[in-house]
């Protein structure tokens, strides 16, 4: 139940992204009220004991791309902020060879040349030259993009800048950028490697979250995306937060609260409340009425613009653009507690391979099948896995010597033809288990538990359309001038005071902080304006 | 080189082959190629240190405390038996000889580890005291076992680990072997020190490592100790000051004031003890005459980007500790100090420094400049000093 009955600004919903928002906002001095519909904040970056002693993270599961001036401005070391690096990449294989790479350079060499001497050599400048891309690209995620329609002088200048930065690039780097942008993860990667597990490897990142293969133009962009973050400098990596993504968001809230802003959860949001075009708060689901001259959605765009407000309010052009917008759910989480560690026969006791991500997908030939099966509204009988060992990392995630296992699973098609996820949970969950237990001998004795979670649990739970993890697909017509829709791109709505925070806007999704921390950029500039 | 009692365990489980030489024996520099998975080990969870390569000394006999009452600055008799207490020694300047630790272990005993030799020192400060002094240097293998997690897996092998309290200690049984654990340490953390009899010491570290397997507990090598040690805000010779015994030059020495440990010297109106730098010290305090002030420095990333942005590179962020001078300037680009250690913490996510400021500057908050070095030119870089140390969790004491 919320203190008071009036805010300054109301944030609906606590996810990551409503989090940073309201913190930004109350740290600006904004008496700020956050509303998450659970009984926990965190949206789908959350940690649960689902079975005792074992800590799931549910849904999301590493950190990578949250916005490293986000830990900076809101202090959140203080609060508890960890990450834990993961250094290792394992890639098992279906001959029971494998890939490993950790953090020496020179081993890796070794490693990737016992595959090929060629793509050992090449990995290092492909990563090298990926890296200057997204050195180039950093300016435009962490900036408010410019709004193409409008002919403000203010929109005009953030264009010029833009065109001054394009045109400042190595021209090598601008083209590579393009390619990206446009192309297919398997074009790029068949430029530089031959080996098939190598390739299968780095694509994967091409398809995370995407209803795309690796021979899917797009799968470039979502390729760049993952590799758009870093921990402690080192450049797309990704590492796990104690106690999980919810142990993030645990912090998160507890920034928010000592910049002065409250959290109430269990408090569902029926509506934003307007009046003559301006938004004057909102209306929980139990009918108590909130006041707030800001209302902030950090919901997905359907939920922000056909949910919280009443679409015939809308520009024709926007409600249209929101319609189009594709949600495009085919990733699970299968997430397990584990008896004691997996065993990869070639590895013998070694232990190093579990500090980090296993991947898998032994080439891009694997997942662009498991892709066709999707395609056609079905779950892949082979599917691809991410997966990790997170007590490996952390201890306090299981019992001494028993383990969590976190995998993230593709593709699982929201729309099943001739069936529902109900009725499939459990032969989906089968096929996964039974996947692991072919690269992982014994696998399913390991199994103390197991927990299945489709695309349609994340909607159901999560709110997220379709269970889209990204909050709207990551297609070049849905990124940056375009995202969440073309003309409102930087946080407002049509809606006088009614406002964006969510992955669907920019920079997107990922456990990223970004859409949160520009969208109370706008929030607090158009204050200021209109002081 | 010398080895260390613990060296059979330290180098199996070196995996990187690297090691670094302390007061003449092989100590691992890190375990793990990634060392930042030692330091979350010791972070997050727990870590074990071979700190045996200090020099260790027993004090002992009927004038043991009043010996070393003249010889330590910090009131030694204010430690009873079964405590442990941080002290320094000065000469007769005030200027700093050392820093260490001291285990009283009866009330006429007393452990002293310390860098630097120091056994003809303190004997030829015995006089006509009852006294002796032992250099047991290579009796005792010590291990530190610190980290979160570190009173769980002690208290697992020996019950009265849980109610030891800080800079506490007591003897124990490990196995068959006879130890001393003290709750103290060098990383900032809650952690424990064990003193093991040399021919026990891999004993001991077997049974400490099966106490930790299944909860995280890692060995980490001098690297991370360096690194924990400066977010401890905890001194090292020759890097934060140096010994006055062999330092050239005044500007080289420091005393304990200077380097902020001024707290020692509180009650020094109703302490009578006559000790070897008592007259400096009460002179700096009364005429305010300290050089300088040791201070933290937390680097401004906004300004640390910014400085490598604008050269077109991607900020920097090294954990590897940068142990030499790196000028601090104010406003005006005066120099007004130098920060003796230097690095990108994980743990805190952000560059952070030890510093020496003139004292005038080091109230906290106060906007300095440290210089650092990007594409081959020095850079301003904003700072704020603050109190040490950077990282200091309830744990620690509690």
């Amino acid at each position: 139940m919320p203190k008071r009955t009036s805010y300054d600004a109301i944030v609906i919903g606590g996810g990551h992204n409503g989090l940073v928002n309201g913190a930004y906002l109350a740290k600006e001095g904004l008496d700020t009220l956050i509303l998450e519909k659970r009984h926990l904040v965190g949206g789908a970056a959350i940690t649960e004991e689902l079975y005792p002693g074992f800590q799931f993270t549910t849904f999301s599961y590493a950190l990578s791309l949250l916005r490293p001036d986000i830990i900076q401005d809101l202090d959140l070391v203080s609060h508890g902020f960890m990450i834990l690096p993961m250094p290792h990449s394992f890639a098992p294989m279906e001959n029971g060879d494998y890939l490993l790479t950790g953090p020496d350079r020179y081993l890796n060499h070794r490693e990737i040349a016992r595959h090929s001497a060629r793509d050992a050599e090449r990995l290092e400048e492909y990563e090298h030259l990926q890296d200057m891309v997204v050195q180039a690209v950093k300016p435009l995620m962490d900036s408010i993009p410019p709004n193409l329609y409008s002919k403000e002088p203010e929109e005009l200048a953030r264009m010029v800048a833009l065109g001054r930065h394009l045109g400042s690039l190595d021209h090598a780097v601008l083209h590579e950028l393009v390619r990206f942008l446009t192309g297919s993860a398997a074009d790029i990667l068949d430029d530089y490697f031959e080996t098939d597990i190598l390739k299968g490897l780095l694509a994967s990142s091409g398809i995370i979250g995407s209803n795309l293969g690796p021979r899917s133009q797009g799968s470039g962009l979502v390729l760049l995306y993952h590799r758009m973050g870093e921990y402690d400098g080192l450049f797309g990596t990704w590492g796990f937060h104690k106690g999980g993504t919810g142990g993030f968001t645990q912090v998160l809230a507890k920034a928010a609260e000592a910049f002065g802003a409250e959290i109430v959860t269990d408090a569902p949001v029926a509506e934003v409340v307007t009046s003559n075009g301006k938004a004057t708060g909102v209306m929980l689901d139990d009918g108590i009425e909130l006041d707030a001259s800001i209302v902030v959605s950090a919901l997905d765009p359907r939920r922000t613009f056909f949910e919280l407000v009443d679409r015939r309010e809308l520009p024709t052009d926007l409600v249209d653009s929101v319609e189009r917008m594709k949600f495009t759910g085919t990733a699970a989480k299968v997430n397990f507690a584990l008896d004691g560690l997996p065993r990869y026969p070639a590895m013998g006791d070694r232990e190093d391979h579990f500090r980090g991500f296993i991947n898998i997908a032994p080439s891009m030939d694997y997942i662009e099948h498991a892709f066709d099966e999707g395609k056609y509204g079905w779950y892949s009988a082979n599917p691809y896995i991410d997966a990790t060992l997170q007590s490996v990392v952390d201890p306090d995630m299981a019992p001494p010597g028993k383990h969590v296992m976190s995998c993230f699973v593709q593709y699982a098609p929201y729309h099943l033809r001739e069936s529902d996820w109900d009725t499939e949970r459990d032969r989906f969950g089968d096929i996964v288990q039974a996947t692991l237990e072919r690269f992982f001998p014994g696998f399913g004795d390991l199994v103390l538990h197991r927990e299945i979670v489709t695309p349609l649990d994340i909607e159901r739970t999560v709110g997220l359309t379709q269970g889209d993890i990204f909050a709207g697909a990551f297609l070049a017509p849905q990124m940056y001038f375009f995202r969440p829709a073309p003309g409102w791109n930087q946080y407002r709505t049509p809606i006088d005071g009614y406002y964006q925070c969510g992955s669907g806007t920019h920079p997107g999704g990922g456990v990223i902080g970004g859409p949160g921390k520009l969208a109370a950029s706008q929030i607090i500039n158009d204050r200021r304006a209109a002081e | 080189m010398l080895t260390t009692p613990f060296h059979e365990r330290t180098s199996a489980a070196n995996e990187t082959g690297l090691w670094s030489h302390w007061a003449g024996h092989l100590v691992v520099t890190k375990y793990q190629i990634n060392e930042k998975v030692e330091y979350f080990a010791l972070r997050n969870a727990a870590g074990v240190l071979d700190t045996s390569a200090l020099f260790k000394y027993r004090i002992y006999g009927r004038d043991a405390e009043r010996l070393l009452s003249g010889v330590l600055a910090r009131d030694i008799r204010k430690c009873r038996p079964g405590k442990a207490q941080y002290t320094m020694w000065c000469d007769d300047r005030g200027f700093l000889i050392e820093d260490g630790v001291v285990l009283r272990t009866s009330s006429d005993e007393f452990l002293l580890t310390s860098a630097e030799p120091n056994l003809a020192y303190l004997e030829s400060m015995i006089g006509g005291d009852q006294a002796a002094v032992e250099d047991i240097t290579d009796h005792y293998g010590i291990l530190a076992v610190q980290g979160p997690a570190s009173r769980t897996i002690l208290s697992a092998l020996v019950p009265e680990v849980e109610d030891l309290s800080f800079f506490a200690l007591t003897p124990a049984k490990i196995g068959d072997a006879s130890v001393i654990i003290s709750r103290t340490g060098y990383t900032g953390d809650l952690g424990y020190e064990i003193w093991a009899d040399a021919a026990d010491a891999t004993d001991v570290w077997d049974a400490v490592t099966a106490a930790g397997t299944g909860r995280g507990l890692l060995p980490y090598g001098s690297q991370v100790m360096h690194m924990a040690r400066i977010e401890a805000g905890l001194l090292l010779i020759d890097v934060d000051y140096q010994t006055s015994r062999f330092a050239w030059i005044d500007e080289q020495r420091a005393t304990p004031i200077e380097l902020g440990y001024g707290w020692m010297f509180k009650r020094l109106d109703r302490d009578d003890r006559a000790f070897v730098g008592r007259g400096a010290i009460e002179r700096e305090l009364a005429d305010g005459s300290s050089r300088f002030r040791l201070v933290g420095l937390d680097i401004d990333w906004r300004s640390y980007q910014r400085a490598h942005l604008d050269v077109g590179l991607p900020p920097t962020k090294d954990h590897v500790p940068v142990e030499w001078a790196m000028m601090v300037y104010d406003d005006a680009k005066r120099v007004i100090g130098h920060a003796s250690s230097f690095l990108y913490s994980p743990l805190l996510q952000r560059h952070i420094a030890i510093a020496r400021l003139s004292p005038s500057l080091a109230a906290p908050g106060t906007r300095v400049r440290i210089e650092v070095t990007i594409n081959n030119l020095n850079y301003l870089v904003d700072a704020a000093t603050r109190r040490l140390p950077f990282f200091n969790p309830a744990r620690k004491t509690a």
